[in-house]
């Protein structure tokens, strides 16, 4: 046989059987696969680590405290003697910081993403583009200091029509986070845009449609499903913000849907009461995992839907 | 007529054909169209603007004590002593770490997802879903499960450079694996096709002609994802980084603080001096962040070059 010419031993004469080599270069290959698939495992088990480091706290606090008492309340200090656990003024706190970030966030991120996708020439694009990512890029912390030196006392200060603002403000904390959410929402719902047919563009313009009745009538519908997925994502990120809002609108949990006063979120109550180095063990300590519990269920509602929509959104066009 | 492109000028009779085309547009249409156009650019604006406000607003606060004090110094009680060096070490040494962990193990899941990964099995689309939905997570429950989970409880790591590394590994490691799947998944098949078809094994052609063809996009991918590590502050707020730390880490169990959480410190500080070192220190925070981007980018585009 020829199997001297390769310089190494086949199998036995004939046998179709895996040479010891390859037999032994297959095994490698099962072991590398199995390390691999630990890898990738380790995404599950961070999962399941989260899970199980905010359960346990958080039934222990619900034991503690009675859930009555937990959504019935209208004051939030829990590290406070004596300490009062009423979670509607974080509530309020994230309505109020959410809703004005997606109100800045998801119309102006849907006309950059229109200008970007339907207007733009390429030459603006290669210079818009960039510029957005630039701003995406920007740490949070950078945009806590902006909203508390100069959105409040420039912006929001000056032209609030109702009653004084103080050093600390929804408001101002809204629309910066609301402007960090920008860019990540104007590049999800540009991609689903320009994901859409060029055939339903030159149809809706032969017919005699405006620029701005492609946009509305056309791009508009047939790319919902993403730019939903795109909307959906940004109230998580407005929920989950903490330190621009920490930065921007204190830390006075206030039961007021004001937007001129500084209110809490339930991230920035975990990142305020994160500083203050609760003892393990204490009411205040677990106080941080029944609040990051609910946080942690409604992104991950918000980001299963978010993954569900876009899903959907794929099979459309495929 | 054969002869009229897209570039010869209008003549006067084209343009009159063109208007009288156009006005069959109502005027309220075209006003609409006008207005709608507006809204849009506007938008666009609000973005631009804002950008930057927030660049020139911190660079004329910060510019004063932008020299070389400020990165020779400590973190001090005192404005005018108060430096940054601690914060910029402990910054290193902890997104160093986590890039030098999150890197392998982002790519190993990529590599098992889009190449071994049997398809349509339950436990596959359990990992993609997964790693989807840890991307989403808001950072400061990351520290929520450092702080149960590696500082205190099961690792009882403490406060230190080990716990914030791993706590940003766990942070950037979704964000690594979608790019990692991304410049993977832009090999071209007849690459994969040609080892697989002389008869390297599948890891032989993974390790020999597909890794190596996706280096470059692997490399962009992770270097941002490594640049959002390095701004992350909310996580690090629950793992002890707040204080003031008046030496530069020297291992794995040392206490430590990052530069962004300085920021904060300096920012939250109720005396004005301490606002300006802030700003100089978020001066410092962008050119690094600028600097790996740019090391991103010009990646990217050397990459670009050779493929066209």
């Amino acid at each position: 046989m020829a199997a001297t010419t390769t310089g190494r031993p086949l199998g036995p004469e004939g046998s179709l059987l895996p040479s010891g080599h390859l037999r032994r270069r297959l095994r490698t290959e099962a072991v590398i696969r199995a390390a691999l698939f630990l890898a990738a495992l380790v995404s599950v088990a961070t999962t399941g680590a989260i899970a199980v480091s905010l359960l346990r706290p958080t039934i222990e606090f619900f034991s503690e405290i009675p859930v009555g008492e937990f959504f019935s309340g209208t004051t939030w200090a829990p590290l406070f003697v004596p300490a009062q656990f009423g979670v509607w003024p974080l509530i309020t706190g994230t309505f109020l910081v959410m809703a004005i970030a997606v109100l800045v966030a998801v119309p102006c991120g849907l006309g950059a993403a229109f200008y970007l996708s339907e207007y733009a020439r390429p030459r603006v694009r290669a210079v818009v583009k960039p510029v957005l990512e630039v701003l995406a890029g920007i740490p949070t912390v950078v945009f806590g200091f902006f909203a508390l030196y100069f959105v409040n006392p420039q912006i929001v200060q000056k032209f609030w029509p109702f009653g004084n603002v103080g050093t600390f403000s929804g408001l101002a904390a809204g629309l910066v986070v609301g402007i960090m959410i920008l860019p990540t929402m104007a590049s999800l719902a540009e991609d689903a845009m320009s994901a859409v047919p060029g055939s339903l563009r030159d149809g809706a313009l032969a017919l005699g449609a405006t620029r701005r009745e492609v946009c509305t009538k056309v791009i508009f519908p047939a790319a919902l499903s993403g730019i939903v997925a795109a909307s959906v994502l940004a109230f998580s990120r407005a929920i989950g913000e903490t330190t621009i809002v920490l930065l921007a609108s204190g830390s006075n949990p206030q039961f007021t849907l004001n937007p001129g006063q500084g209110v809490q979120t339930m991230s920035s109550f975990i990142g305020f009461a994160g500083i203050g180095d609760q003892p393990t063990g204490s009411t205040g300590y677990k106080t941080i995992f029944a609040v990051g519990t609910v946080l942690f269920v409604i992104t991950f509602v918000l980001n299963i839907l978010s993954v569900r929509i876009v899903r959907r959104f794929r099979q459309a066009y495929e | 007529m054969t002869a009229t492109t897209g570039g010869t000028p209008l003549t006067t009779e084209r343009r009159r054909l063109v208007q009288s085309l156009a006005s069959t547009v109502s005027v309220g249409r075209r006003l609409r169209d006008r207005v709608f156009f507006g809204l849009l650019i506007l938008s666009l604006l609000i973005a631009l603007v804002t950008l930057f406000a927030l660049l020139i607003d911190t660079f004329l606060t910060g510019q004063t004590r932008l020299n070389s004090d400020l990165v020779q110094n400590m973190p001090s009680g005192r404005p005018a002593r108060a430096g940054i060096q601690s914060a910029i070490f402990g910054s290193l040494w902890v997104v160093g770490l986590a890039g030098a962990v999150s890197l392998p193990l982002g790519v190993a899941t990529a590599v098992y997802l889009e190449d071994f990964a049997p398809k349509g099995r339950w436990y596959i689309s359990l990992i993609e879903l997964n790693v989807q939905n840890l991307a989403g997570v808001p950072s400061v429950v990351f520290g929520i499960l450092g702080l149960a989970f590696i500082a205190r409880g099961p690792f009882s790591w403490g406060f230190t450079v080990g716990t914030g590394a791993m706590v940003l590994t766990i942070l950037v490691l979704p964000t690594v694996v979608v790019a990692s799947r991304e410049a993977i998944r832009a090999v071209p098949p007849s690459l994969r096709d040609g080892a697989l078809a002389l008869g390297a094994t599948r890891w032989q052609t993974i390790w020999r002609q597909v890794l190596p063809s996706a280096v470059p996009g692997i490399a962009t991918g992770s270097i941002l994802s490594v640049s959002r590590a390095l701004g992350e502050s909310a996580p690090l707020l629950l793992l002890g980084a707040l204080t003031f730390v008046t030496f530069n880490p020297d291992g794995l169990d040392s206490s430590f603080t990052v530069l962004p959480l300085l920021i904060f410190k300096y920012a939250s500080d109720a005396k004005a001096e301490f606002h300006v070192v802030a700003a100089a220190a978020i001066i410092v925070l962008l050119i690094m962040l600028l600097t790996m981007n740019t090391a991103a980018i010009l990646i990217r585009n050397r990459y670009q070059n050779r493929r066209s």
